[in-house]
């Protein structure tokens, strides 16, 4: 099983060092989202997830569908990275799809009934719909944030959106970590296996035995972050203002990425309106 | 990111400079020489609600650490899975999984916003792994972790009991499943009825993984010493209720 | 660029939620640029000290300070960045996932401008070996640095901040002598470089002792015992015999293994012979071998050593040592059963499955973990890895309570058998006074001392330990060493992957030398018989 470890694997690496003569930032070349500041990539994201929140209908799915599918080339993302992360997403879409359909409103010819249960024309339709619209939401988010470096966001978020600085790095400091407790929960699963602390049982017991791999995977974590705190601190971090080895621009790229974000959405409305799809969900 | 601001303390006077920030270390020499610190005035005057680098450090730690929890949840309960699938409804029991990090940074840190902050944090690292909410996972986090904050808050976050942390739990579940059954509505056409119920269960599970796990866990974590440094460090010794 | 100066007047430090301070009455005079070697028992508030320095001890925290500590007439709290601090664990030296931000990362807090912090950083890095020159790009990412190199680069990230105080707290413990070296050399170069005032903390004195001004001896619970230039101080004589005696490993001692005064708490089945596991043509690999419909989706991942050939006998003591990435501890893994090999096969022979072996299969991979714990005992480099109760107790208990004979199913020792075994343990290693303490609370020592004696409160017949000896004091070595000389004379089994060879010269070990893995080396095995028993396949 692949760790949920280095999400834009080969990014960084492929920073080409000249980048770095004057500050290492992001990578003059690269793919435009890569390129992009995330600042830009949220507020394209963010109408776009705001329509398929408002509205629940296979127009506007559809479209934002499609628009990431052809937007693969500008992300960057090889094909089977793509496929790999989507072929999960599809899977969750579907157990929302199966959802809807058993326990959602029923319409339409009664297909199956069980108790509280039921599944008919009307639900099924639902489901298929509720699943694509979650779909459509988890794509594109996947796409921006797989091309989003961490520390790139942090930059961003704290001098352009002005975000406290102490938090933010606070947090990425703490992000750095991911990979390191990653490790260090397959050793813990190991060590305990050698004290004797068996994964078989029964469910109770085995979940007794992963609580406790919990445990231990916190304390480590606690003790990891006090000595990283001190080492934080022990730079001059969290006394006051401080400046900023490399700023975090904004550039035409951006502008193009949230006009994108803009079009897509308005686009989405429009064609979801004039075709009569438009569903707000709350109503 | 409404947390962030609730953190903010007197430490750090965000975007404008602060009245003593022309005492700061000369930027030629850097070494700071002879200088006050710009945040020394307010190390000087102990504040039990103000924000440290560690608590902060230790809470965004501690939502990292939740999150290769759930990958390890994933891992270890790919047999459950189908169990969930067959009837996704089902999943809302498990579902205080995801709301840990709000209750337990909350009972940890102690500060005003941990809870918030925690979750918050959380949420952007499944973001950032590829989380099938997309972006709504960010909103998801902070309505989470407003549940716990809003009972650490009713209690002047004095009181970390049992109790206290059941209800953190309660709250933080509930907001949950109203936030996936009513705000982001992600089954628009399942009955009220179900609606109901899930947000029914979900708020259980809250209680119990979120509420009760929490409040264990820093019983136990206090107990070995990790928490020294924070202001839960004697959580052991606590009464109960 | 001046040295800081170091003026301490009955100073002492009580921390929050401790009944008694660490450190107390501390008088204490350095001069600027002057090196000092810190060392003392564990325990005697060497840490505090240059946390105080450092400026991040927390006065507001229910601690408690007593008479005055300053740097350069300042309190060290109001000069943040007037220090730099490295710590021992490398992993959190590292605070950026970027080499270069993480240099710069000093620099901005004291707010240094934009144009000069690259030049800073590139300085910085260049002068510990980890510029552009060495091929470390800016950008390289710092998890896929070495430990020493992540040492190296936290003190990048000190100098960026040009402190005119550098305090290091065991910088090398975690390391190989390869990184200890290349960490001891960049400081000193850049000391040598700044005029900076140097305080370092270390067990192991002939790291430093050859290169500082100074050494001061601290003791628990009170104010320095001893100061003098390190030549005097450890030249033979009461200073030096009293170091020893506290732990601390002095220049050109070996401590002589303890042997434990009873052994007869962990040797209650009959001592076994013969051949305990052979390993034929085994690659060893942390990535598991994807099963097969899902194989052809992603490449098979590279073994870190093959074509292995072992035979452990009952009676032998191994060590395992290589360069870092070797896959030593991998292949201890492996053979322990931890992790599945990568191809290959090992065999459990007959004595180490013992006589109600039933149906246990050949790979201990394969054998539930109640099989295992009574035959293969694993110590892990982290003893709080294993911690799994919450009193010292209940820790050894747990062993003995959960081991299974394979055919029945039925525990293995009785309650009381348990109570004995454990009881024998906390003898044999001095731990009776801390039974009911909570395992996570003891001292480095204690805690190596009990991980280990949980891993035999089993009876296992063979041991394997990943580095047993990082970072310990000379008493928890002696005590270490004597215990596994201890079992090995037994009859038992004991496999050690480690870098100190003096631990291998007192276990009388037989060495193996695993080839670095630049690519996979056709022989990769290489014997280096440093004992009598030659006996390899």
């Amino acid at each position: 099983m692949t760790l949920p470890i280095s999400p834009r694997a080969g990014t960084t690496s492929a920073r080409s060092a000249s980048a770095a003569r004057t500050a290492p930032s992001r990578p003059e070349a690269g793919s435009v989202f890569e390129r992009a500041n995330p600042l830009a990539k949220l507020a394209a994201l963010l109408p776009v997830t705001a329509v398929l929140v408002a509205t629940m209908d296979w127009v506007s799915s559809g479209i934002v569908l499609v628009a990431a599918v052809a937007l693969l080339p500008l992300s960057g993302i090889r094909v089977g990275e793509f496929f790999r992360r989507a072929w999960v997403l599809v899977a969750a879409a579907l157990v929302s799809a199966w959802g809807t359909a058993l326990v959602g409103e029923d319409s339409g010819a009664l297909l199956f009934e069980a108790g509280p249960v039921s599944i008919s024309e009307g639900s099924v339709l639902a489901g298929l719909a509720t699943g694509l619209r979650i779909l459509a939401v988890a794509l594109p988010g996947v796409m921006v944030f797989i091309t989003t470096d961490p520390t790139d966001l942090a930059d961003a978020l704290s001098q352009r959106l002005r975000l406290p600085a102490r938090f933010v790095l606070g947090s990425l400091a703490a992000f750095r970590l991911l990979g390191v407790l990653t490790e260090e929960w397959r050793t813990l699963g190991q060590a305990r296996r050698a004290r004797g602390v068996g994964t078989g049982g029964n469910p109770l017991r085995r979940l007794g035995s992963w609580l406790g791999q919990v445990f231990g995977l916190m304390v480590q974590a606690i003790r990891r972050a006090t000595k990283l705190a001190i080492t934080m601190e022990a730079r001059g971090f969290g006394t006051g203002d401080r400046t900023w080895a490399r700023e975090s621009r904004f550039g035409a790229v951006d502008a193009w990425v949230v006009l994108g974000g803009l079009g897509l959405s308005a686009l989405a409305v429009g064609l979801s309106v004039a075709t009569g799809a438009f569903n707000l969900v709350w109503a | 990111m409404v947390s962030m601001k609730t953190g903010n303390t007197p430490h750090h006077s965000g975007s404008t400079p602060g009245p003593d920030a022309g005492h700061a270390p000369s930027a030629g020499t850097g070494t700071g020489t002879g200088t006050t610190g710009a945040g020394q005035a307010s190390r000087s005057a102990p504040n039990r609600r103000s924000w440290r680098v560690v608590d902060i450090v230790v809470a965004a730690v501690i939502a990292v650490a939740s999150g290769v929890i759930f990958w390890a949840w994933n891992l270890a309960y790919a047999g459950l899975s189908p169990a969930f699938a067959a009837f996704p409804p089902s999943s809302a029991l498990v579902a205080g999984m995801w709301l840990f990090p709000a209750v337990l940074g909350g009972l940890i840190i102690r500060r005003p916003g941990a809870a918030l902050f925690t979750e918050l944090v959380a949420a952007t690292v499944s973001a950032l792994l590829g989380s099938q909410f997309g972006l709504t996972v960010l909103a998801s986090g902070v309505i989470q972790g407003l549940g716990a904050e809003l009972i650490l808050l009713a209690f002047l976050y004095r009181r970390f009991t049992l109790p206290v942390a059941l209800l953190a739990g309660l709250l933080t579940g509930l907001f949950g499943g109203i936030n996936d059954a009513f705000i982001f509505n992600w089954f628009p056409e399942y009955t009220l009825d179900w609606k109901l119920i899930y947000v029914g269960l979900v708020g259980v599970s809250g209680v119990v993984i979120a509420g009760l796990l929490s409040w264990l866990a820093t019983r136990g974590l206090a107990a070995t010493g990790a928490l020294s440094a924070l202001a839960s460090r004697r959580a052991h010794q606590e009464p109960v209720a | 660029m001046p040295g800081a100066r170091i003026t301490a007047a009955g100073w002492g430090w009580r921390h929050a939620g401790r009944p008694v301070p660490a450190v107390a009455g501390l008088d204490l005079e350095v001069p600027a640029g002057q090196k000092v070697l810190l060392a003392g028992p564990s325990g005697a508030g060497k840490s505090t000290l240059l946390y105080a320095l450092a400026g991040v001890l927390d006065p507001a925290d229910e601690s408690e300070e007593t008479g005055s500590l300053q740097v350069d007439g300042a309190v060290s709290r109001q000069l943040r960045g007037h220090a730099g601090l490295v710590q021992q664990d490398p992993e959190t030296q590292v605070i950026l996932s970027r080499v270069g931000d993480d240099a710069a990362f000093g620099a901005e807090n004291l707010q240094v401008p934009r144009e000069q912090i690259w030049g800073r950083v590139r300085d910085a890095l260049d002068a510990v070996g980890l510029g552009e020159d060495q091929g470390i790009c800016l950008t390289r990412d710092t998890s896929r640095l070495s430990g020493g190199q992540k040492q190296r680069l936290a003190l990048a990230g000190i100098l960026a901040m040009r402190p005119p105080l550098i305090l290091l707290d065991e910088p090398t413990a975690n390391l190989d002598p390869t990184g200890v070296l290349e960490v001891r050399d960049a400081v000193l170069a850049v000391v040598e470089r700044s005029g900076a005032t140097l305080l370092v903390v270390e067990h192991r004195l002939a790291i430093w002792a050859d290169h500082v001004d100074r050494m001061l001896v601290l003791e628990p619970g009170g104010g320095i015992s001893h100061d003098g230039s390190p030549g005097e101080l450890l030249a033979p004589g009461r200073v030096r015999d009293e170091l020893a005696a506290a732990g601390v490993w002095v220049p050109g001692r070996v401590p002589a293994p303890m042997t434990p005064t009873s052994t007869s708490a962990h040797s209650p089945t009959a001592a076994p012979s013969g051949t305990l596991l052979t390993a034929r043509g085994l690659a060893v690999s942390r990535e598991p071998v994807t099963p097969g419909w899902r194989r052809r989706f992603g490449p098979t991942p590279t073994p870190v050593q093959a074509d292995l050939d072992l035979e452990l006998g009952a009676g032998e003591a191994v060590v395992v040592t290589g360069a870092n990435g070797s896959g030593k501890s991998t292949l201890l893994l492996t053979l322990a059963g931890l992790i599945p090999s990568h191809a290959g096969t090992l065999t459990a022979g007959a004595a180490l499955k013992g006589e109600r072996a039933g149906h246990l299969p050949d790979d201990p991979y394969r054998w539930k973990a109640a099989d295992l714990v009574s035959r293969i005992g694993t110590v892990f480099q982290e003893p709080e890895h294993q911690f799994v109760a919450t009193t010292v107790r209940d820790e050894l208990l747990f062993g003995p309570r959960h081991a299974r004979d394979p055919e029945s199913g039925q525990r293995l020792f009785t309650d009381e058998e348990a109570a004995q075994r454990a009881d024998g343990l906390l003898t044999a290693l001095n731990l009776e006074s801390l039974a009911e303490v909570n395992p996570f609370t003891l001292s480095g020592g204690e805690k190596r001392r009990l991980s280990v004696a949980t891993v035999l409160a089993a009876g296992p017949e063979m041991v394997f330990l990943d580095e047993p000896t990082f970072g310990q004091d000379a008493n928890t070595w002696a005590v270490l060493t004597g215990l596994l000389r201890g079992l090995v004379a037994e009859g038992r089994s004991v496999l050690a992957v480690t870098h100190d060879a003096d631990f291998a010269a007192a276990l009388d070990a037989r060495t193996i030398e695993l080839a670095a893995v630049a690519a996979v080396p056709v022989n990769p095995v290489n014997p280096v018989n440093s004992g009598e028993s030659g006996a390899r396949s």
